[in-house]
């Protein structure tokens, strides 16, 4: 390199040094930065007195007598001075330097027959008209030696003057007993635990949604999923038509299956008589099962028929045992002072959970079989019919597929916008779909395969990115709208964060992973299936887990700030706190919160070397 | 048994890795593939099973055409054909017997075998197998905790689990020593010679391949040059397979 000085080149450096001494000053006045008012007198001063209360967490109280000593004191002297009363030795006084003073003027005040090491605030009571009782204006803090004796100099405050006496209170106090967890304390311990336990459900729920969707979005794993048009099509039609199918079927069952609940007994026999009939049913079936590649169109109908029997014996299954949970909870105890009450709630609530994703969960199940049947007979359409009937079939579903796919997303978009015109929703969306699926089908030769599997990691990738960009904390005020304040809605938020995080970084280590094993379990006639649980998900195992406790880490620090929007945990707590200026009892939520964090911090770390 | 016709293979980038390549293959042979490094070796062998699809061409194997097959009977025929590797391809996180039993994905029931359920059978065969190679005692260890001679006596292992007709092995002792590559070219030739399954392996070095190769097939940058036995590989057919400048060792 050589450099050659030329006046262009200083100028070009001159402008560049301007230009970025402009970009600063910009920057220095949209961020408001104001030195002067970091050394304002006022503001330095509630620095120090915020700085000094998170100095002193609360995490002990003591308990204290206290006692008040009060004499008469005339702001203002009247002509002709004041007398100074007799005060009462027998027990603590406080004599003061003068009966009377100007506003702002200094006196010293006495005290005597305190307890020894008593300590406590000296007040002015002014009058008031508002109050009755007098308003109490701080003037100082008193320290009493081991005899119980005390001289303090005194400012007094600018008041308005008053011809009669106003007065002095001076507060003792002494601990009595040792020192308390205090109630501060108390809370945050409540409220610590909370927290940990709502990053720890949001990890583990959202952990088991993306590892799933994580395959669905590697690239290596997609890039080979490739499907003749037939059976493109042939399944988005069978999915729709399958997801309807489990809806309808669980709302059937769980409408027929209802009355049997009412007898524990009959719930109790059929959450066993169910499971064991699928289990045999299932294991009948796979050991009757014929190779793949020799089905007729006639066994893969029987194929199906056979799965949609051993879904509803699953989903029958599922909701006995659901049922039988809540009855066997509602046996319990329903105590809530016995300890293992929380038991009881866990057994209600896993009930009440199995009962809420049985249609969800029959709707996807369902929705996977009809898509793959129709997948199938799409994919023999294009392996054996003649290529000219073949394209003649294509021709006609595509746009049926197309038509139905377009009216569907468009229903959907209806939810939001409330269109409530068939036109937009129905007919455009049908002619429009049916034509796409018309040109498609046209446009495709007969047996040319799609690379479908890069189109939906494609679409699965966006959502993926799109979902992370928002930060937990916007999410949970979203929750916060619909299950209500607390650490519920916290969970969610954090949830649906660690979904979209953690299916990207766990997608990126399969894609990742060495492609030879990949290939050799392939080449030994392995499935898709078979291919991942043998070649990929091995290799994965580490990663995965350093990742979720990675993410676990991340969310016990989320989950601190989460309440700051109503998610619940410490965070709403500290929030509190801070608002009411409690800024003692805010260190003490400070504090579990850095313990914490710094714990979990140790822990992801040294777990992570273990086992990566 | 084996067919190719007019096999071609051109990568997306443009590379074309084989050239209008024919040549059969009788059953129970021992054939050979040479060529320098990046003369399409590993192509043609990826592209018999179709771990690479072909551009153009035919692979009729058993009379049945390859390149036609659908995605579930290209299942079958890939169980019938095992394949061995330069660098062992063994998922290294799992156990050896895992990886041995890996060979019986094509046969087995999937949902079963994805749940690491394997019949009895399979399970004595996979450790008869282990025995055959003689590493019974290594099943239980992880497969990274084996020697890359042992290793690549489990990819045997596993090929032979395919009961297969045919096993491709890519360059199966390019990363072994001299001795050990004996050792695992003599498995190859036991299991050709004694269970009758055809052998097409790429190799490198030509004792090699006069040692234990009924038939020799050499590329020369996608092109096939040679098409017979061995020994009739002379100075000037070795030239023209290796290049000019090219000097026989050993
Ligand atoms: N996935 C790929 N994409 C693009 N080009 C490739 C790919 N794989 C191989 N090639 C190219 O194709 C040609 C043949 O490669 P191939 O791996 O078949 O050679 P080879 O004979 O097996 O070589 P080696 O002895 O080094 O293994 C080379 O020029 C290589 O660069
Ligand atoms: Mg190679």
């Amino acid at each position: 390199m050589n450099k050659k000085s030329s006046p262009i080149r200083s100028l070009a450096v001159g402008l560049a040094t301007l230009l970025v001494l402009v970009v600063f000053a910009y920057g220095f006045s949209v961020t408001n930065i104001n030195f002067e008012e970091t050394r304002s007198e006022r503001r330095v001063a509630s620095l120090t007195r915020i700085l000094r209360a998170l100095a002193h967490p609360k995490i002990f109280d003591y308990q204290f007598e206290s006692v008040n000593v009060e004499i008469p004191f005339y702001l203002g002297c009247p002509e002709g001075g004041v007398e100074v009363p007799d005060v009462d030795r027998s027990g603590a006084f406080i004599l003061t330097s003068a009966g009377c003073a100007e506003p702002k003027g200094t006196i010293v005040i006495e005290g005597h027959n305190f307890q020894g090491n008593s300590s406590g605030p000296i007040n002015f009571i002014g009058f008031s008209a508002e109050a009755p009782e007098g308003v109490l204006l701080q003037v100082g803090n008193f320290q009493a030696d081991a005899q119980g004796n005390f001289q303090v100099e005194v400012t007094l405050p600018n008041r308005q003057v008053r011809a009669e006496p106003q007065a002095i209170r001076v507060t003792g106090r002494v601990r009595v007993g040792g020192p308390e967890i205090s109630r501060e304390a108390q809370i945050t311990w409540e409220k610590i635990v909370e927290t940990v336990f709502m990053a720890l459900l949001a990890t583990t729920f959202g952990t088991m949604i993306a590892i799933p969707i994580s395959f669905f979005a590697a690239r290596n794993l997609m890039a080979e999923v490739r499907t003749p048009l037939s059976n493109l099509s042939l399944s988005l039609i069978g999915w729709p038509l399958g997801i309807g199918l489990g809806i309808k079927i669980s709302q059937l069952l769980s409408a027929w299956l209802t009355p049997l609940f009412n007898s524990m007994a009959v719930t109790f026999i059929g959450a066993i008589i169910f499971p064991v009939l699928g289990f045999l049913f299932i294991k009948w079936r796979v050991s009757k099962q014929k190779e793949d590649a020799e089905l007729q169109f006639s066994d893969r109908l029987v194929n199906l028929l056979y799965t949609l029997v051993a879904l509803i014996l699953a989903i029958a299954s599922i909701l006995f045992l659901g049922k039988l949970l809540l009855q066997v909870g509602s046996y319990l105890t329903p105590n809530k002072e016995v300890p293992l009450y929380f038991i009881r709630k866990f057994i209600f609530q896993v009930g009440d959970i199995v009962a809420m994703f049985v249609p969800v969960v029959a709707a996807l199940v369902s929705g996977g079989i009809l898509g793959g049947f129709f997948g199938k007979i799409g994919q023999m359409i294009s392996d054996k019919l003649p290529p000219a009937r073949g394209k003649i079939l294509t021709l006609i579903i595509t746009p049926i597929a197309g038509a139905l796919i377009a009216v569907l997303i468009m229903q959907g978009v209806d939810w939001f916008y409330e269109f409530n015109n068939p036109a937009i929703t129905l007919q455009w969306p049908a002619i429009t779909g049916a034509l796409t699926g018309l040109v498609l089908a046209i446009i495709t030769a007969p047996k040319q395969s799609l690379p479908v599997g890069i189109v939906l990691y494609g679409i699965i990738r966006t959502i993926l990115n799109g979902t992370r960009s928002i930060e937990a904390l916007v999410m949970a005020i979203v929750f916060v709208a619909w299950v209500g304040l607390g650490p519920f809605a916290g969970a969610l938020a954090l949830a649906l964060h660690t979904v979209a995080s953690n299916a990207k970084l766990y997608s990126e280590q399969v894609e990742s992973i060495l492609q030879g094993p990949l290939e050799a379990i392939q080449s030994t006639g392995a499935n898709r299936l078979q291919t991942i649980v043998f070649a990929v998900v091995p290799q994965i195992i580490p990663p995965y887990i350093s990742y979720t406790m990675y993410r676990w880490d991340i969310n016990v620090r989320m989950s601190t700030i989460i309440g700051f929007v109503g998610g619940g945990g410490i965070g709403f707590i500290l929030q509190q706190n801070i608002n009411l200026l409690n800024y003692r009892a805010a260190s003490v939520n400070m504090l579990a919160i850095a313990i914490v964090v710094a714990t979990m911090d140790y822990i992801s770390s040294v777990l992570r070397e273990k086992y990566v | 048994m084996l067919e190719i016709k007019n096999l071609s293979k051109v990568y997306d980038g443009g590379v074309q890795a084989l050239k209008n390549v024919s040549f059969s293959v009788e059953q129970g042979e021992f054939l050979a593939v040479i060529g320098l490094s990046g003369s399409g070796k590993s192509t043609l062998l990826r592209c018999i099973n179709r771990l690479i699809e072909p551009t153009n061409g035919q692979i009729v194997w058993d009379g049945q055409d390859v390149t036609a097959a659908s995605q579930d009977e290209m299942r079958l025929v890939r169980r019938k054909i095992g394949m061995v590797f330069q660098h062992f391809n063994l998922v290294t996180r799992s156990k050896v017997i895992t990886n041995v039993l890996a060979g019986r994905l094509g046969y087995v029931n999937p949902l079963m075998s994805a749940l690491n359920r394997f019949p009895k059978g399979d399970i004595e065969k996979a450790l008869s197998q282990l025995d055959r190679v003689g590493i019974k005692e290594q099943a239980y260890k992880r497969a990274d905790e084996l020697s890359g001679g042992q290793q690549q006596r489990v990819g045997i292992a596993r090929a032979m689990m395919q009961e297969p007709a045919m096993i491709l092995a890519d360059e199966p002792v390019a990363s072994l020593d001299p001795v050990l590559a004996h050792s695992i070219m003599q498995y190859l030739e036991k299991i050709n010679k004694e269970d009758g399954v055809t052998v097409l392996c790429s190799l490198h070095f030509l004792d090699l391949v006069h040692r234990y190769a009924d038939r020799a097939i050499a590329l020369n940058g996608g092109v096939l040059m040679f098409d017979g036995p061995p020994n009739k590989i002379d100075d000037e057919k070795f030239r023209e397979i290796y290049g000019k400048d090219a000097e026989r060792v050993g």
